[in-house]
């Protein structure tokens, strides 16, 4: 086992969440779960992170801010969907600028469900996740890390719902609505 | 002649727990204009009533804000209610407000926590959110949610909270009431918490008025209204109800109202709890809005008014659902107090108005 496992810091970015999962991750870091004690400590600094806790769903605004936060991060790094919506899009799945989860716009590597994911769950996924960032470490370490595969970022043009188009669909709607008028 | 910078705030900033924009136009340290950019948490939620029908929606209107989702659920099923012309079992109203407060009082305990954190009090930070545990942990014991409670529904609530129950609720809150009185103490008379928060953003009564503020935003600038005050649902019961204001309007007021709005919440509570009556809690729903009905409601969430709008088109699934949030009113009178303040003071100031960014956009 290596430093870097010992102490890891993570930074929080709340894509397209309710809320629900966001003060979930704060209540891990405060008296009652404390994961501060462990040397977890929040930080608002990219560059210093090790764990990308996202929650949410991405939409077209923010896809390129997680993104970007993710490419500011150094490896080894690790990336924690937080919450059903970050997993999948959740409730929001159908909504017309719900993207999907974060995994369209990042690489994720462990998903923790839940609406809202529960603390001891959020604590769960971070021990899970140090496993894999001691294993990415070893592995830059011998020189054998091979790049994150980075999807193409979708837009909502490219939003499909029972296989059909969002845009087009609503354009249609509209349409519609301008005839009958 | 100083030179002006736009100087971008967020989406990711450590102060904000969610995303919101500010494009901070300033001269040497001094803000002359803040312009807010928002979108970044947009779902399109209100679209999906056409694919959820009215009684599935509650689940989705709970999910619109985390920290008010209470509020929202309740403030959804009033809005149908009054479209379909269903008469709520009074034990269901009570225990609606119940636990509409005690989502108040956890509300209000998390952003006394999150200001702390604001002005650099790392320990009063820590201790806010120890102390609104014991309030998750109610939350918790009688809906088996921390923080999405899914308690309510259209026609009444989900689940009974025995007397017996309600009775241990009071002692918890009375528990409570000690270790927050002393928090209250730090908060109110500590000398470098005045220090920080004392002249700091402040809006006068004519400008909270003219930007249309709600909440105790406004009630720190001297306007006292809280739709509680109106009495709907169980509100009606109590013996009296005064809406707390405060005259300075700065940074100091708004976190004494807010301050004192938990101890009011814990007495409505403690009230409510003794004046409950036995009953049915669930009205059983059947049919469908009319064709062409329309609603409104308005409830007092913890950052303040809002307004609910349903329509109906004859079908389970409603034509129209629609949520005017506070954070969207008191946007207008965040970006005032920002002008003319210190860089330093941006982030206390945009976290004195309690935004929450979630219910501005959902």
């Amino acid at each position: 086992m290596s430093s870097t496992i010992k102490s890891p810091w993570l930074i929080h970015y709340d894509a397209s969440s309710c809320n629900g999962c966001d003060i979930e991750v704060l209540a891990c870091l405060t008296p009652m779960y404390d994961v501060e004690r462990f040397g977890i400590i929040n930080t608002g600094n990219p560059k210093h992170a090790d764990i990308f806790l996202v929650t949410g769903s991405v939409n077209e605004r923010n896809i390129s801010v997680v993104r970007q936060i993710y490419e500011q991060m150094l490896e080894p790094k690790v990336v924690i969907a937080c919450g059903i919506c970050a997993c999948s899009g959740g409730i929001f799945k159908e909504c017309y600028n719900t993207l999907g989860g974060v995994d369209v716009a990042i690489p994720v590597d462990v998903y923790a469900p839940g609406c809202a994911v529960r603390p001891e769950a959020i604590i769960d996924a971070v021990v899970c996740g140090l496993g894999v960032l001691e294993e990415k470490r070893a592995a830059l370490a011998a020189g054998e890390l091979p790049p994150a595969e980075l999807p193409e970022l979708p837009t909502a043009a490219d939003k499909q719902l029972d296989g059909v188009s969002v845009r087009d669909a609503a354009a249609a709607e509209l349409h519609a609505e301008i005839r009958d008028e | 002649m100083s030179q002006r910078t736009i100087i971008p705030f967020g989406p990711q900033h450590p102060v904000l727990p969610e995303p919101m924009h500010l494009d901070l136009v300033i001269e040497d340290e001094r803000v002359v204009e803040a312009i807010p950019q928002v979108g970044f948490i947009h779902r399109g939620l209100e679209k999906l009533v056409t694919k959820k029908d009215y009684t599935q929606f509650v689940l989705v209107t709970e999910r619109i804000c985390g920290i008010c989702s209470f509020g929202h659920s309740l403030g959804y099923s009033e809005t149908v209610e009054a479209l379909m012309g269903i008469e709520v079992p009074p034990r269901a109203e009570f225990l609606r407000v119940i636990w509409h407060e005690l989502s108040r009082i956890h509300s209000h305990i998390l952003w006394m926590g999150l200001l702390a954190d604001g002005f650099g009090y790392e320990n009063l930070f820590m201790q806010c959110w120890r102390l609104r545990e014991q309030v998750l942990d109610i939350l918790e014991a009688t809906t088996g949610g921390r923080v999405i409670l899914t308690a309510c529904n259209v026609g009444g609530v989900e689940q009974d909270i025995e007397n017996g129950e309600l009775n241990g609720i009071c002692q918890t809150l009375d528990g409570l009431r000690g270790e927050y009185n002393q928090l209250l103490k730090t908060f109110l008379k500590d000398k470098s918490v005045r220090h920080r928060l004392v002249g700091v953003g402040y809006l006068s009564e004519a400008d909270a008025r003219a930007a249309g503020t709600v909440g105790p935003f406004a009630r720190a600038s001297n306007i006292p209204e809280d739709i509680r005050s109106l009495g709907f649902g169980a509100y009606a019961a109590l013996s009296g109800f005064e809406p707390i204001t405060s005259k300075d309007g700065d940074g100091y007021a708004r976190c004494e109202v807010r301050a004192l709005e938990v101890l009011q919440s814990i007495d409505i509570i403690k009230e409510l709890a003794e004046k409950i009556p036995d009953g049915a809690i669930n009205q059983k729903v059947k049919g469908a809005p009319e064709d062409g009905s329309y609603a409104v409601s308005r409830l007092e969430q913890p950052r303040g008014e809002c307004f609910y709008f349903a329509k109906g088109n004859g079908t389970k699934f409603l034509e129209r659902f629609r949520i005017r949030t506070p954070t969207s009113q008191n946007i207008p009178g965040m970006v005032q107090t920002l002008q003319g303040c210190d860089l330093a003071d941006v982030p206390l100031n945009v976290l004195t108005i309690d935004p929450c960014i979630s219910c501005t956009e959902r």
